[in-house]
């Protein structure tokens, strides 16, 4: 378990590290690092040159502003989930993030690194897309920004350009009065989920459901939204039958085949309990004040 | 006066080594010029091979050789069937390096030197192998069936061994019995992984003409007897040291595995050092497994629940070769009838050749398979004939006066009949109940289970028979400068702890502290009679011979202070490092002071060897110094050898909550109740216990090695070979019975395969007892994961 000969970059500036990236034929980016080097070690990948971005303080942030949490891709997802900003705007990062592994490996890891790899099972991503958040990517031409519900294709596949690094991730802040929760069944603590349910309630004066939003990790190749989940209970009194039925309604969001350790009848049945689970979790939350 | 130590909750001696890094394992061997070795491994499960080409890797800059078996001339030898029995009609063992057909993914096939171990593993996939593909078949019930493609073309049937037991007439007592339960139950493969994978060292000394190997083995005088005679050197020239071993649960007791002769061979070949050290990829391919068995068990009981008999026919799946035999078997068929009296007992087993690892015990070796297929049959049986689980156990157990319970003609791995020595087994299972406190359980079960929620109570009882011959030896000797105290045996420790209970035993005897008493073992250099640690048997039969040596060494003691204090010698005591004359209020002599004085060397090197001369001499001889018969210093050896195995017993409950959404299990409370004999040092024990339900937790819930139709294993690493991490681990109550054992001078009874013994049991008969209101079908399989649980309740028709 030792890596093939690479060459290794370490670039300070942005600038330079797009330009190593646009440079290399065969060229693996290092944010974090907790699954590129077990790959790496496995020889699963064998590239030529690493490009470490460990110092890009420039993608070193959390800010708070104009409705949105904009986190910079090299910040380390154990400081986002100690961020106090974070947390007022939006509670619902925190929660998601302390599902994420273990402390040692959020210690390491990086906003940016999760998102851009990409594991369908993985939790930031599912945060992303379940709150429409926008991921920013930037390559030799420029920024650009993309809707996570359109940056994540396949799995370990994103909408980056090869010459592109993503640079920013950013989530919208919660409403005041808006319930949330993320919720996730793992065989052992910290390990990926067999399925995760992230959601958010928001109950209008007239105590009907304004709005949904649910996202699930773990059931599908990427990220999944559980739109029919989010129609049902748009425009209805929440309630535990109504959370009971949206379970049900989620279970078809399931796309994954059995697999050796896990049937796909199961996991369906994980995730109709886990959203409602969700749901009623989120609930708790409604109307009460940060 | 020195408070007895025996029995002592001691501090561990090894543990500042350890707890602070400074642990030295193989790979902190430091061997100047090291090359380091990787393997070419078999990516195919069988296949002749139809030709190895290394020439890119040779030519690779940093690689100096590479390994094949045409290289290897008189070492290209069958590895020896390491514990023959008339039972196995067709012994296959494997080749150091793979010739002309490979029979499991992992297998070796070529072995690389090189500068470094980047570039070994570089020229690794240089090597191109070509294989032409044969059949394969990896279900062991499927395996054995007529007509099933087989591992080895002159083996039918893939049967390497089949032996049938019995003990009383298990026939007749089922034609006698009211009831007969039978059930089927499964056990899947899984592997020890221990921290520390297989590591070997070795170096050649061109002027001594001595071979060292550093290796982390549980068994260094065997590996020793298996390199001289594979390299033809005298035993002398050959020296084998297990260092620090990171955790061993009984896989490296199997040798010679391919690196034990590629390592040596090449440090030879080449002058230089080499060092191999196993990654954990490799480590689920070719360090040994164990625990796949399939049993069929049936009981025989009348009415009241009194079982008369048991029948019992097993698969055991051995892999691609059965180095080890049929132990792991043997004890499996050994521990089928448990706790319980049953006077009638038949037993059946085939081992099959799969194409895959090859097996050799695991921390349990059998015993976790018995232990499940017994207990879910008594359970069963309970449920039939209407009788509470608690109470059909008791009605069976052997009683305190019943010991000794011979189990005729059922022949253990020492060779003798199954013989229980000792134990009061109701007395163990009613502390069980008393903590898990039965009917304050039952109504908070009732309540849950209104309430939709599914609380269950689990249990399991086992018998385990520890300590196996056929020997240790124990050495004790007074440094004669330092006065410190230096005690060998010939078997080895993977951390267990032995520096400080062989110490305590040893302190008892000659009134010494704990810390001043040097334990050193696993090094044929410095003692090298002796067997292995295996089988729960370090303290038996180790610390038994060490307890007999140190008994001769106090004698010694006794005689030379009383010598030297011009005293009797029933007058002698020894405490605090001393020797003096009870009751006189005086100094008396160190026990450095005894040990120089013993010694009658002419110089006095230090204060000791001065003070000495105050006093008479240590040995009265009118003629020389050293009379006849008599050896100079405080020294003894003896040896233990254990009439047959002592066997200790204990019983598990947990309460679990199954979570009706992902069934996910909580356990709330596991308690175990155990004895084995007299404790050391309950500190230990309680160690020993807590990591082995640990390890029973994994082969509960997790540890299924998942071989695919074409023989790859398909979770051959932590991602997906899940082992339970401190966060699935309850906290485990013990309560600690002690019934010593008569067959030993300590009374002990081995402990450290215990705690894994029987919680699939417990937490299978957990979750079953809490789906209660399901109706459901026994369970019948560990590991249980959820995704299983939920077929199991969807093929059962119910709710899923």
């Amino acid at each position: 378990m030792k890596p093939s000969s690479f060459r290794y970059a370490v670039p300070t500036t942005l600038r330079a590290a797009i330009d190593i990236r646009a440079a290399s034929e065969d060229s693996v980016v290092l944010a974090g690092g907790q699954s590129l080097i077990p790959t790496m070690n496995f020889r699963l990948a064998n590239p030529e040159v690493v490009i470490d971005l460990r110092k890009l303080d420039e993608l070193n942030y959390i800010r708070v502003g104009g409705g949105m949490v904009r986190m910079g891709a090299m910040t380390r997802q154990r400081v986002v989930e100690e961020d106090a900003e974070a947390l007022a705007a939006n509670p619902l990062i925190r929660e998601t993030l302390t599902n994420v592994a273990h402390p040692a490996i959020r210690n390491r890891g990086t906003i940016g690194g999760s998102l851009a790899h990409a594991d369908p099972s993985a939790e930031l991503p599912t945060l992303l897309t379940t709150l429409r958040g926008t991921l920013t990517a930037q390559g030799p031409s420029g920024r650009r920004s993309i809707p996570a519900t359109e940056f994540f294709e396949f799995i370990f596949t994103t909408a980056l350009e090869p010459d592109e690094l993503l640079v920013e991730a950013a989530v919208p802040v919660l409403e005041p009065g808006e319930g949330w929760a993320f919720t996730e069944f793992a065989r052992r603590h910290g390990d990926y989920a067999v399925a995760g349910v992230a959601a958010t309630l928001l109950v209008g004066p007239d105590g009907r459901i304004s709005r949904a939003r649910l996202g699930a990790c773990g059931i599908a190749t990427v990220p999944a939204l559980l739109t029919e989940c989010e129609e049902l209970l748009t425009g209805n009194a929440p309630g535990d039958e109504l959370f009971a039925a949206a379970g049900q309604v989620a279970r078809d969001a399931v796309t994954v085949s059995d697999d050796s350790a896990t049937t796909k009848a199961y996991r369906r049945h994980v995730l109709a309990g886990l959203v409602e689970r969700t749901l009623k979790t989120a609930m708790t939350r409604v109307g009460v004040p940060r | 006066m020195s408070t007895r130590q025996f029995g002592a909750r001691v501090q561990r001696n090894e543990d500042q080594r350890l707890v602070t890094g400074k642990g030295r394992y193989v790979d902190d061997i430091p061997l100047t010029g090291a090359l380091h070795g990787a393997f070419v491994r078999s990516s195919v499960a069988h296949a002749r091979i139809t030709g190895v080409d290394v020439s890119r890797a040779l030519a690779l800059p940093g690689v100096v050789k590479v390994y094949t078996h045409a290289d290897l001339g008189a070492l290209d030898v069958q590895m020896p069937l390491l514990i023959p029995h008339p039972c196995i009609t067709h012994g296959r063992t494997q080749y150091p390096l793979a010739r002309d057909e490979v029979f499991h993914v992992g297998q070796a096939i070529a072995f690389i030197v090189a500068e470094d171990r980047y570039i070994a593993e570089d020229a690794v996939s240089l090597v191109e192998v070509g294989y032409e593909m044969l059949p394969v078949e990896v279900d062991f019930e499927k395996a054995a069936e007529p007509g099933a493609p087989l591992v080895h073309h002159d083996v039918p049937g893939n049967i390497a061994a089949h032996l049938v037991q019995e003990s009383g007439d298990a026939d007749a007592a089922f034609a006698a019995a009211d009831h007969i339960t039978s059930i089927k139950v499964r056990v899947d493969r899984s592997t020890a992984a221990p921290m520390e994978c297989l590591a070997t060292a070795a170096r050649w000394d061109e002027v001594t003409g001595e071979l060292t190997v550093w290796d982390g083995t549980q068994a260094p005088i065997g590996l020793r007897g298996a390199l001289a005679s594979l390299f033809e050197l005298d035993e002398h020239r050959v020296r084998v040291i297990a260092p620090d071993v990171g955790g061993g649960f009984g896989p490296k007791i199997h040798f010679p595995y391919a690196n034990e002769v590629l390592v040596p061979l090449a440090s030879m070949e080449l002058r230089r050092p080499v060092k191999w050290i196993e990654d954990r990829s490799e480590n689920f391919v070719h360090m040994t497994h164990e625990r796949g068995q399939i049993h069929e068990i049936e009981l025989a009981a009348t009415s009241d629940g009194t079982v008369l008999g048991l029948r019992n026919r097993f698969l055991h799946d051995t892999g691609a070769f059965i180095p080890y035999g049929i132990a792991v078997a043997q004890v499996a068929a050994c521990q089928i009838a448990g706790p319980y009296r049953i006077p009638n007992v038949r037993v059946e087993f085939s081992c099959v050749y799969t194409p895959t690892v090859p097996v050799t015990p695991y921390r349990g070796c059998g015993r976790p398979q018995a232990n499940f297929a017994i207990e879910r049959a008594m359970d069963q049986l309970a449920e039939e004939l209407g009788i509470d689980r608690f109470e059909l156990r008791r009605r069976n157990f052997i009683q305190p006066e019943e010991f000794p319970y011979t189990r005729p003609n059922l022949i253990f791995a020492d060779g003798l009949a199954v013989t229980h020595d000792s134990g009061e087994y109701e007395k163990a299972l009613t502390a069980l109940t008393d903590a898990l406190d039965l009917a304050a359980f039952a109504k908070e079960q009732r309540e849950a289970w209104a309430q939709g929620r599914y609380l269950g109570l689990g249990v399991s009882f086992y018998v385990e028979g520890t300590g196996l011959g056929p020997y240790e030896g124990g050495h004790v000797r007074i440094h004669p400068i330092t006065g410190k105290i230096f005690v060998n045996t010939g078997l080895t420790t993977q951390g267990q702890g032995h520096e400080t209970v062989f110490a305590q035993i040893v302190a008892d005897q000659l009134g010494a502290r704990v810390e001043d008493i040097i334990v050193v073992e696993g090094d044929t250099g410095v003692y090298d009679w002796g067997v292995a640690t295996f089988a729960s048997r370090a303290a038996v039969v180790s610390g038994s011979a060490i307890h007999k040596a140190a008994v001769l060494a106090r004698k010694q003691v006794i005689n030379a202070a009383a010598n030297m204090l011009e005293a009797d010698p029933d007058d002698i005591e020894l405490a605090d490092g001393r020797a003096f004359v009870v009751g006189s209020g005086t100094a008396g002599v160190t026990l450095a002071e005894v040990a120089t004085a013993s010694n009658p060397l002419r110089y006095a090197f230090n204060k000791a060897a001065q003070s000495a001369t105050q006093f008479a001499p240590a040995a009265r001889s009118d003629g020389p110094s050293l009379g006849e018969g008599a050896h100079p210093g405080i020294e003894a050896t003896d040896y233990y050898s254990p009439p047959h195995a002592t066997w200790a017993y204990g019983v598990h409950g947990a309460i679990v909550e199954v979570d009706p959404a992902t069934y996910g299990i909580k356990i709330h409370r596991y308690v175990c109740v155990h004895d084995c004999g007299n404790m050391i040092n309950p500190m230990i024990v309680e160690g020993q216990i807590a990591g082995g339900v640990a390890q029973g937790m994994g082969g509960a819930f997790y540890e299924k090695l998942d071989y695919d139709e074409d023989g790859t294993l398909r979770n051959a690493s932590f991602m997906d070979f899940l082992i339970p991490y401190a966060t699935e681990i309850p906290h485990v109550e013990m309560i600690h019975q002690e019934t010593p054992s008569p067959l030993n001078p300590l009374g002990i009874k081995g402990v450290g395969e215990a705690g894994t013994i029987p919680v699939a049991q417990v937490i299978v008969s957990a979750i079953e007892d809490a789906l209660k209101p399901l109706d459901l079908p026994p369970f019948r399989m560990t590991p249980l994961s959820p995704s299983l649980i939920h077929s199991h309740i969807a093929e059962s028709g119910n709710r899923g």
